[in-house]
């Protein structure tokens, strides 16, 4: 057996995208030794791709913006089914979040008076994303690493050493967490440059590991998005939440091949982008659902004044939710209205001014230009909807951020609850910061107040690394399963069945076919040697993309209605009744457990803050009874003081 | 679809060749996938460093018939259906394995950056700053860390006994960014960009500027004028008084 590297650490934080470093900063700022565990070199997270803002109701462009409205979109955007204290507690901490990088030395575009400037973005009533031109994930995740770096120079000052209270682990991958007697002992890894071991002791563990994005075949995530963290949340004994909701955002390119699934950001639709069929027609406004029917224009005359004089118009309906987007370009390409290479137009050429379109989506202009030659201040966009992120995730406490597990807590896209059935874009961002911060504290917090910490198991260790030794091989073996095939397989499948527009009898056999691709994962053998070898790591990361997308699969065949990121078409409206509904999935004894389990209830006061016409599209009959009576009770307690 | 010819360099710091492949090529792609391809296909354990597949992360580097590019960024129809397409490491960073080299001279540069001071009289939500003026840091803001520049700069690609001296032009920009940030409290990032990073070593041939994906006008916009005003200030007497009476931004404004 190779030797394997031991640290030993108060905080361990995996991921080092937003989130990850956002806990960090948090966890070394509250006095604990933190480490940050990174899959890729540091500063190359996912999170560089966000493109369009990060939502925060500062109202810099439109002073009636404030937590309430935000928190408003955000649980109509998630369809009710948003735990609601996450949402509200982003909807109030977003701000402070936002000026809090600007004392990192973040550059945010500004408004006339100096000020943060805000975008419009969908599902959003008000200007509200900060932003970098259409790079402000890059501008995230620089500013946060600048801070990082700042901290250890403090560091250093104090001690020698840039790392004695934060050292960051790159291209390092956690294999699976260590867990004694019901809570968090460490973490076991390998060095990707080396094929190394590494075992982090550590009582507190915050993932923060993104999505699941890779599973699917057409996506704008990256090779890292496998899972890892929802996977080893459930193998530690915590449970996932409402893994069935996947965003399929409604604009990625379509062409070229190679290229298919690659963002194109939401902020061409903010800044005016339209989108239109084969037949030029501004299709959208035929795919306005009931329940947003008073917040959207209905002519494209209104929708257009609404760019100059947003008070007195309503919004186009190319701005609504990104589900509502992608389901109604999924049915104009069904149709036989798509553009030539399967998607629909996104047009700005015709709306802006070729030196505006260069200065306010410069990313989008640079990535047509070399990746389709596609001049887009000439010529429309040629869009499709692509997998892009997942509301599902590690269910945690609100406040906390911490799992069922002791010592394990989860922040930004790996945990669930907080954007319900769809995510508004923007808010993803914001999430990371707000809850990144929160994960940190608390993370800090109970390492701080352990009087005796558990240890790593030596015999769950060895396993491990027999496990993973055991994947790879010298030569090629004669049936052995390749990791690149069973990857593509699994893709398709997912894609298949488990995609868009979803059906009980697909689901039921993408379930058959998990099975098998499980079983013939069983012989799945890595070609070469320890160091740097890419087949290895995949037929590693496997593993945690099976089991996360059995928990997709299942749930979205137990969820029989339409809501957000998951539409049934044998089942096609949203159900009241389901609203109410949580779906849990854990690792039981038979493997892959579903159970449902309520939802928390939203205190009146949060519920009072929607118009009671409108709460009746999402409620049961008998929810509305129980929020009359408790409206009815609360103005008799208030008249009650006043006499 | 067509078939091509590729060599890639396989091997690590013992050393290594380059390794001929006939692999196939459809309509579209870019280097990276054919990369992929060879991956999946004929070589599963080809070290490669990628994440967006975008343009945007900076992690493909490399160097393609010998030039510094992104693999993602770079389309095979730049290529005739003759021509061989050889891929190799970054040549100025030590080797890892095949393409994949030991990039941290970067980040040691970086660490050794004095960090972004902010106002001491102003309160988070309190910060104002004109766009104008936040657009000169946001142009080096752009950079996606992919180190073609750093791989490129001849003070080092030639001289390995310069590293310990001077920081390269990503941390130039670096420089320049902070010194034309509206609300940075520090007034030495001339000096330590001269005592510190060695920018005195870089003789302007803009090898840099030509080969960043970002199209940063690295030299023009940051070199050049970190360096001008290094001089100004180290030796003209105006200046030198002009600073003692005048806030920093007044004068540079």
């Amino acid at each position: 057996m190779t030797e394997i590297q031991r640290h030993s650490f108060d905080v361990l934080v995996i991921g080092a995208g937003g989130a990850g470093l956002r806990a960090a900063i948090e966890a070394r700022t509250a006095g604990q030794k933190t480490a940050i565990i990174s899959k890729s070199l540091f500063g190359k997270a996912h999170t560089v791709m966000a493109e369009g803002g990060a939502a925060a109701a500062m109202g810099n462009v439109n002073s009636r913006d404030n937590w309430q409205v935000h928190f408003r979109d955000t649980m109509r955007g998630g369809k009710f089914l948003n735990h609601y204290r996450m949402a509200e507690l982003h909807a109030k901490e977003a701000p402070d979040r936002i000026w809090e990088l600007e004392t990192y030395g973040a550059l945010f575009d500004r408004t006339k008076d100096g000020k943060i400037s805000q975008r419009n973005f969908g599902g959003h009533e008000y200007p509200r994303l900060a932003h970098v031109g259409d790079r402000t994930g890059l501008e995230m995740i620089r500013t946060l690493q600048q801070k990082i770096v700042s901290l250890q120079q403090d560091d250093k000052r104090e001690s020698g050493s840039f790392e004695s209270k934060l050292k960051i682990f790159h291209e390092t991958t956690i294999l699976e967490l260590l867990v004694n007697r019901g809570r968090i002992a460490g973490a076991f890894g390998y060095v990707r440059e080396t094929g190394e071991f590494v075992l982090f002791e550590a009582p507190a563990v915050v993932l923060a590991t993104g999505g699941i994005g890779k599973s699917f075949k057409v996506t704008s995530n990256s090779w890292e998005y496998t899972g890892d963290g929802h996977a080893l949340a459930l193998r530690a004994g915590a449970s996932l939440v409402n893994m069935e909701f996947v965003q399929f955002h409604p604009t990625g390119m379509v062409w070229p091949p190679s290229v298919k699934g690659i963002l194109v950001t939401e902020s061409v639709r903010g800044d005016g982008g339209v989108l239109t069929n084969s037949e030029g027609k501004r299709f959208m406004f035929d795919y306005i659902p009931d329940v947003f029917k008073n917040q959207y224009a209905t002519t494209e005359a209104e929708g257009d004044r609404w760019y100059t004089d947003p008070d007195n118009n309503k919004r186009p309906p190319e701005l609504l939710p990104r589900d509502e987007v992608a389901r109604a370009i999924n049915s104009e390409v069904k149709a036989g209205r798509g553009s030539p290479h399967g998607g629909v137009f996104l047009d700005v050429s015709s709306r802006m001014k070729a030196e505006e379109i260069i200065k306010r989506l410069p990313s989008m202009h640079h990535q047509f230009k070399e990746l389709a030659d596609v001049d887009i201040t000439a010529e429309p966009m040629e869009v499709g909807p692509t997998c892009h992120y997942v509301m599902g995730g590690i269910e945690v406490d609100p406040d906390t951020q911490e799992s069922r597990v002791s010592g394990l807590f989860a922040a930004g896209e790996v945990s669930g609850g907080m954007h319900g059935s769809n995510r508004l874009g923007g808010n993803s961002l914001s999430d990371l910061l707000v809850f990144g911060k929160r994960a940190g504290e608390h993370a800090a917090r109970y390492a701080a107040g352990l009087e005796n910490r558990p240890e790593p198991e030596e015999a769950e260790v060895a396993k491990l690394s027999e496990y993973a030794t055991g994947l790879l091989s010298d030569q090629a073996v004669e049936g052995a399963e390749n990791p690149y095939t069973l990857q593509s397989d699994l893709q398709q499948v997912m894609n298949d069945l488990v995609g868009i527009i979803r059906r009980a009898g697909e689901l039921e056999e993408a379930l058959k076919k998990l099975a098998e691709l499980r079983k013939r994962a069983e012989t799945v053998r890595a070609v070469g040697g320890r160091a740097y070898n890419p087949g290895w790591h995949l037929a590693m990361d496997l593993r945690n993309m099976f089991i996360v997308s059995e928990c997709v699969a299942m749930a979205a065949l137990e969820r029989s209605e339409s809501r957000g990121g998951h539409t049934r078409e044998d089942n096609p409206g949203m159900d009241p009744n389901w609203r109410k509904v949580n779906l849990i999935c854990s690792i039981g004894e038979s493997g892959v457990a579903l159970k449902r389990q309520p939802l928390p209830e939203m205190p009146v006061e949060l519920m009072s803050l929607f118009d009671r016409g409108e709460l009746s599209k999402y409620l049961t009959e008998g929810e509305l009874e129980e929020f009359d009576a408790a409206v009815a009770a609360a103005d008799t307690g208030k008249d009650g003081d006043k006499s | 679809m067509s078939t091509r010819h590729f060599r890639v360099w396989r091997g690590d710091d013992e050393g290594g060749q380059l390794t001929d492949y006939q692999v196939e090529v459809n309509e579209g792609e870019v280097v990276l996938d054919i990369i992929h391809r060879l991956q999946a296909t004929q070589a599963p354990d080809l070290a490669v460093r990628w994440n967006c597949k975008a343009g945007k992360c900076g992690s493909c580097s490399a160097e393609i018939n010998g030039k510094p590019r992104l693999l993602c960024m770079t389309r095979m129809s730049t290529f005739t259906s003759e021509e061989t397409v050889t891929v190799t490491p970054l040549r100025n960073f030590p080797i890892t394995r095949d393409l994949v080299t030991d990039v941290s001279y970067n980040y040691e540069k970086a660490r050794a950056m004095p960090a972004f001071e902010p106002p001491a009289d102003l309160e988070p939500g309190e910060y104002r700053m004109q766009q104008v003026d936040v657009e000169r840091s946001q142009e080096f803001r752009k950079c996606i860390e992919c180190f073609l520049c750093q791989n490129v700069c001849h003070v080092t690609r030639d001289h390995e006994e310069n590293k310990a001296a001077f920081s390269g032009p990503r941390l130039f920009i670096r420089a320049a960014e902070l010194d034309m940030h509206p609300l940075d409290a520090r007034t030495d990032r001339k000096d330590f960009a001269q005592h510190d990073q060695g920018i005195g070593y870089c003789n302007i041939t803009k090898c840099c500027t030509e080969v960043c994906p970002e199209h940063i006008k690295i030299t023009d916009n940051a070199i050049i004028p970190m360096k001008e005003r290094v001089v100004d200030r180290k030796y003209d007497p105006l200046v030198w008084l002009g600073r003692k009476i005048f806030r920093r931004d007044q004068l540079t404004g």
